[in-house]
């Protein structure tokens, strides 16, 4: 007894195909990390949103123009947005499948990586030595938390510059590892977009307030 | 069914290491003119906020306003010259999801922030002692 239905003789036979289709390795990648980031995004958002709510709290402490160094703050922009071209550099050598210009570019781009984050600590140091630590006012909490964070991607960014220059080093332009530096590429970019907002929304804004 | 695929596959892998964008995986990747483009952009982009903030040739409204509209010009810089966005890329799913990011984002941010001005401005009033009855 067959539940399959038989078609009317003047109907067309129609097939449905159910089968999973092989798809090249990682051809979802990229779509993944983007979504990735766009979540990530929303954890910058919440946040922005701490700062700018908590921004003018100073609990009788000091104010964004007592404690912020603009200079240092261009200095420290100008190295996220060298290390951002360089990076770029680097994938135009993986595109022309040039292994050590992509070498050579990934390690400068991990100098001014390194130099970032450098003077940011140089800079937390400074505010937590004059006593303007996370603790002293809800302002300063909300700085911490916004500013850490982005600094604490720029940190795992650049062990992860690392493990791709062994990667790359190790087992040269494979599509795996061209794949590993493109999603890389865009989490470094993406690192410089928040910048922009950081450097604009504390730094700048700070300065007017 | 199990023959076509891996020959397939062997095809594709085969493409990747030749060339780096071969069918299937599409690793997005800008020419020298566009990074140059973007960092040239970027620069002065910077230096302009910067320098507004530091001179202060316009009152703190007008800076504040424009300092905003840069710091947006920017980001749509970045956008375009680094991370290669187009709208035709992955068939139009990153855009989509970049949208649906962005207006999450306007709604959480401006919801924030009237929410607790609102609060602020109800309640700080209870916080003076002379106006406790």
């Amino acid at each position: 007894m067959s539940t399959t239905t038989i078609p009317a003789a003047d109907e067309p036979v129609r097939f449905y195909d159910f089968d999973e289709h092989p798809h090249p390795e990682g051809y979802s990648t990229m779509l993944g990390f983007w979504i990735y980031l766009m979540s990530d995004c929303l954890i910058f958002a919440i946040l922005f949103a701490c700062y700018a709510v908590l921004g003018g709290n100073f609990a009788g402490g000091p104010g964004p123009k007592d404690l912020f160094d603009l200079p240092l703050v261009a200095l420290n922009t100008a190295m996220l947005l060298f290390s951002s071209i360089t990076y770029g550099f680097a994938m135009l050598g993986m595109a022309k499948g040039n292994k050590t210009q992509v070498l050579i570019w990934l390690a400068i781009t991990l100098v001014f990586g390194g130099c970032f984050l450098g003077i940011e600590l140089y800079e937390f140091s400074e505010l937590i030595h004059e006593g303007a630590g996370p603790w002293r006012s809800a302002f300063l909490s909300s700085f911490f938390t916004l500013v850490g964070t982005h600094g604490l991607h720029v940190t795992f960014g650049s062990i992860w510059l690392i493990t791709l220059m062994v990667q790359v080093s190790r087992f040269g332009l494979t599509a795996a590892n061209q794949r590993r530096l493109a999603c890389l590429s865009l989490f470094w970019h993406f690192l410089d977009v928040i910048w922009i907002g950081v450097f604009t929304f504390v730094y700048l804004m700070g300065m007017l307030r | 069914m199990s023959h076509d695929p891996h020959a397939h596959d062997a095809h594709a892998h085969g493409d990747h290491g030749d060339h780096g964008h071969g069918h299937g995986v599409e690793i997005p990747h800008g020419s020298m003119r566009d990074y140059v483009i973007g960092f040239v952009l970027s620069v002065i982009l910077t230096a302009i906020p910067f320098y507004l903030v530091m001179e202060r040739p316009f009152s703190n409204g007008v800076t504040a306003a424009a300092i905003m509209g840069f710091a947006v010009i920017q980001i749509l810089v970045h956008m375009v010259y680094f991370l290669h966005l187009k709208p035709s890329a992955e068939g139009g799913w990153t855009m989509t999801a970049l949208v649906f990011t962005i207006i999450v984002v306007a709604i959480m941010l401006s919801g924030s922030l009237w929410v607790m001005y609102h609060l602020n401005a109800n309640m700080m009033p209870m916080m003076d002692p002379s106006q406790l009855p």
